[in-house]
């Protein structure tokens, strides 16, 4: 579609029941510059980036609540939606982050570039408190500014010509970043699949353990567990069977446990308590959901040393090349809060951030159930799956918006099998929490 | 007859990369003297393979074969490691730092009381905040905007906040994608033809010319001024162009700024223009490639508070694509990176990004000069003690980078030769490309009296 004799786009997004997913209409602003075409290079446009299909999920549950914000002024919209957190950091957190801003202006104190790996303190810190008795050491443990970032510096390491499987619903930063590193090919536009990515599909069917008898080969398995949004947490059998599949496959497990501390039962909280994992999977994790540092971003992706390519090259050695070169370290503020909430106080007070959370889940859990709608998650995850059987998630996404003012993230936006889902989150203050309980039992 | 390797352990030295990579097998892995490896190796040699023997399991998985074609570590890194090295061979030397350009001052209380101030506030029930913008608060945004493209028609949203230049060069090579071809200075920063190379725009490594195939090295020296006669440079869609330069120092006036976008416009190519070190610069060469008319169809700026405010620990930079600036079938560039920048990324630290609207308060531009006034001084003192002993000297005016000539010399033995007999760190030219060999860049990041110091060796050793 060629622009007017401006460049400026505005975009609206419209629901479309037949499409069951909104589709994106672009809307030429009507500012006129005069007859002239507007100045084009000659680059092309990366052809993978076109193959995206829509906004980044999040963005447009965003400009959603936005609209509805404008077209209710007056409803105290409540956000079930993104996946955000929402209690204030405990004060042994943000003091050791304020001591070390204020460090920095000192000369003894200030500090200039650090480790592009991290500071050996937070990584030593990072290995004992998640990774003891499991055989990962400090050096194996790379600091990052969040997952969502290091799925992508994953994604750079690994290339183009990786093969990549991923759980069906998944969080999708997985298969968009596979799509723009040019690995997940043409997208098929019925089912909004891509052609190269294998979808492990997880539903009640199958109790949300995908069937690895029906998965072909891949290089790469993205395997989210807790899982977002489902909320199932595998157990030790089902991730002995993963290991296993992996072992035979020499396929490469990418392991995301940012919820690991949500688990309530027996569920394994990393990769590493299975025997063999260290030799086929890479773990990414994230302080985010942990202690409330979604907009402070730190997390830590664990690259085995044992992890091999098929040539006998250490996956660890790229992984490093790729930190040093494309990454710059973590903020060493973030780090200094990061190493305060594993220390004895801060890793209690963040507990019970996650109890607060945790009883949150608990609540709606209560709520869906009371409304004989079947829900799955919320015990080991900050997230419910809520079924709505045979119908279309945008559209009950919709409806719950309209009628109860809640937001909250249609089951489609994580993949096909979402299709009938939706995802509610448990993150919110209390009384947010109660409020949308009650609008939601008086909804049905 | 088969070789059974086993390596039990490798280290990984947590301040400095101490991996050389570009092995594909385990053989020159072992035989590098690059390579640190800790515990046992036992290489056994044997005709028949015993039952008893195995070999480490490997996964099925291919390695990118694009991060073999990078020759060495990342550069500087290295230079850590060899600093590292060095410290260890002379516990008792006082080694100083002219390498890395890391900064070395405090950062000015006005910019850290603010994210201590907002590191407070996030433990508040009205001050916390979860999840930002990907592309950084408004308030800063637009303060970015206002203060470095006031009146050259760069907005608000135009400006996408970012935890560091060295990231955002990553994310703007994997929106521009594998099949794009790319210009860079020779020599330049890095960065740029590694993250190319590791997107797969490259080709292979040519050790007879010490390029990479597929990029086009604009060759910068004193010859001619350290800007590219642009006539005998192939198109490429994408021109990398630093100025202030890294490592020449060399300040693009005008006129030439004028010819590059000229020629990004002929040949319907996108700069993206690398203007870290813009307020060092002492004359009146523009400090953006926004003061050049017509250079909001052609390209993009990228820029840090890195080398302004000491943020090279706090990490915060950005980057500005104008919304004139499309693709060949009309698509805004900024869209892709938005959705890159969504997908890719989270945003920036929200406890940097409070750092950052102070640095850009008044009382905050009024520290930041203070500070590279400071740095300027200190690269005053290097380029004075380098001409004074006689030197070829460039840059330091513009600056905090003095690039001195050794004619026919190798880099990496003047570096190593003023590390061994003067204990200073400085990086070798040839480690910024191939027209770096013969040159050798003194960093002017540093506390005065080691600045001083080391200028005092220096005298001592080339008197």
């Amino acid at each position: 579609m060629q622009p007017e004799s401006d460049t400026t786009f505005s975009f609206a997004i419209s629901t479309s029941i037949k499409l069951g997913r909104p589709s994106i209409r672009k809307i030429f602003t009507s500012q006129d510059n005069g007859n002239v075409t507007s100045y084009r290079t000659k680059v092309a446009r990366n052809p993978t980036l076109e193959r995206l299909q829509y906004n980044y999920l999040f963005p447009e549950i965003s400009a959603r609540e936005l609209e509805h914000i404008k077209k209710y002024p007056n409803a105290k919209v409540i956000s079930l939606g993104i996946g955000d957190t929402t209690e204030p950091l405990p004060d042994v957190v943000a003091s050791s982050m304020a001591n070390y801003a204020h460090s920095l202006s000192t000369r003894t104190g200030y500090r200039g570039y650090g480790a592009e790996q991290g500071s050996k303190e937070l990584r030593k810190a990072i290995a004992e408190t998640f990774y003891k008795d499991m055989g990962i050491k400090d050096t194996e443990v790379f600091v990052s500014d969040g997952a969502q970032c290091d799925i992508s510096r994953l994604q750079l390491l690994f290339g183009s010509k990786m093969s990549i499987a991923v759980q069906d619903p998944i969080f999708p930063a997985y298969i968009d970043s596979s799509v723009i590193i040019g690995q997940a090919g043409d997208v098929e536009k019925e089912s909004g699949s891509y052609k190269n990515i294998q979808y492990m599909k997880c539903e009640p069917e199958n109790s949300f353990f995908p069937d690895l008898s029906k998965t072909g080969r891949t290089d790469v398995i993205f395997f989210c567990s807790p899982n977002n949004p489902t909320g199932h947490a595998a157990s030790r059998q089902q991730l002995e069977q993963v290991v296993r599949f992996a072992q035979e496959n020499g396929s490469i497990i990418v392991y995301d446990s940012a919820y690991a501390v949500y688990i309530s039962d027996e569920s394994p909280r990393s990769i590493y308590e299975i025997p063999g994992a260290e030799k086929v999977a890479i773990e990414v994790s994230s302080f985010s959901k942990i202690a409330g540092f979604t907009g402070v971003r730190l997390g830590w992706t664990v690259v085995p040393k044992e992890l091999l390519y098929s040539n006998g090259f250490p996956v660890i050695n790229d992984f490093n090349r790729i930190v040093c070169t494309c990454f710059n370290g973590a903020s060493r503020i973030a780090q200094a809060g990061g190493l305060a909430s594993l220390s004895k106080e801060g890793f209690k007070a963040v507990i019970s951030l996650i109890d607060y959370y945790k009883e949150n889940a608990e609540i709606l859990l209560e709520t869906f159930k009371s409304m004989g709608l079947r829900v799955y998650g919320g015990v080991n995850a900050p997230y419910l799956w809520v079924h709505f059987p045979g119908s279309n998630s945008w559209d009950v996404f919709g409806e719950i918006l309209e009628k109860t003012h809640i937001i909250t993230v249609p089951g489609s936006g994580f993949g096909p099998a979402g299709k009938e889902f939706i995802r509610v989150t448990a993150f919110g203050q209390r009384e947010n929490i109660l409020e949308a309980s009650r609008r939601l039992r008086s909804f049905l | 007859m088969s070789a059974i390797h086993q390596i039990l352990s490798t280290s990984i030295s947590s301040s400095a990369s101490a991996f050389i990579g570009g092995h594909t097998n385990l053989k020159s892995a072992t035989k590098s003297s690059n390579f640190a490896v800790a515990g046992k190796i036992s290489g056994v040699v044997k005709c028949v393979a015993s039952a008893a023997e195995k070999t480490a399991y490997t996964t099925k998985v291919s390695r990118n074969e694009n991060m073999a074609k990078l020759q060495a570590g990342y550069l500087f890194p290295e230079i850590a490691r060899r600093r590292a090295a060095h410290m260890l061979k002379y516990p008792d030397a006082k080694v100083i730092s002219l390498g890395i350009g890391d900064t070395t001052e405090p950062i000015p209380d006005v910019i850290t009381s603010a994210m201590s101030k907002r590191s407070f506030a996030l433990s508040t029930f009205d001050g916390y905040s979860g999840y930002g913008a990907e592309q950084g608060e408004k308030q800063l945004r637009a303060a970015i905007a206002s203060t470095y493209y006031g009146d050259l028609g760069i907005q608000e949203d135009d400006i996408f906040v970012s935890d560091g230049a060295k990231s955002d060069i990553s994310r703007l090579q994997v929106l521009f994608g594998s099949n794009v071809t790319m210009a860079v200075q020779d020599p330049s920063y890095p960065a740029y033809v590694d993250s190319s190379v590791i997107l797969g725009q490259t080709g292979q490594f040519q050790k007879d010319v010490e390029k990479f195939e597929n990029i086009e090295y604009m060759r910068c020296t004193p010859e001619n001024g350290f800007f590219p006669d642009l006539s005998t440079v192939r198109r490429t869609d994408i021109i990398f162009f630093c100025s202030p330069n890294n490592p020449t120092g060399y300040s693009a006036s005008r006129e030439q700024l004028t010819k590059l976008v000229q020629f990004a416009k002929e040949n319907g190519s996108i700069i993206v223009y690398d203007s870290a070190y813009a307020m060092y610069v002492s004359d009146d060469s523009p400090k953006s490639i926004f003061e050049i008319p017509g250079a909001k169809e052609v390209a993009l700026e990228v820029s840090s508070f890195s080398k302004y405010a000491g943020f090279t620990g706090v990490r915060l930079g950005w980057t500005a694509i104008p919304k004139e600036l499309l693709y060949s079938d009309g698509f805004p560039v900024a869209k892709d990176f938005n959705r890159i920048v969504c997908t890719c990324f989270n945003g920036a630290s929200n406890v940097a990004q409070a750092g950052g609207l102070a640095c850009v308060s008044a009382e905050g531009i009024k520290a930041m000069h203070e500070v590279v006034g400071f740095y300027k001084e200190n690269t005053s003192i290097i380029v004075d003690t380098f001409n004074s002993l006689g030197f070829k000297v460039y840059g330091g005016k513009n600056a905090p980078y003095v690039w001195v000539h050794f004619p026919g010399q190798s880099s990496w033995e003047v570096f190593g030769e003023i590390l061994e007999k003067t204990h200073v760190v400085t990086t070798p030219g040839s480690g910024f490309g191939p027209a770096g060999e013969g040159f050798i860049r003194v960093s002017a990041f540093g506390h005065r009296e080691n600045v001083l110091e080391a200028c005092r060796r220096f005298k001592q050793l080339y008197k």
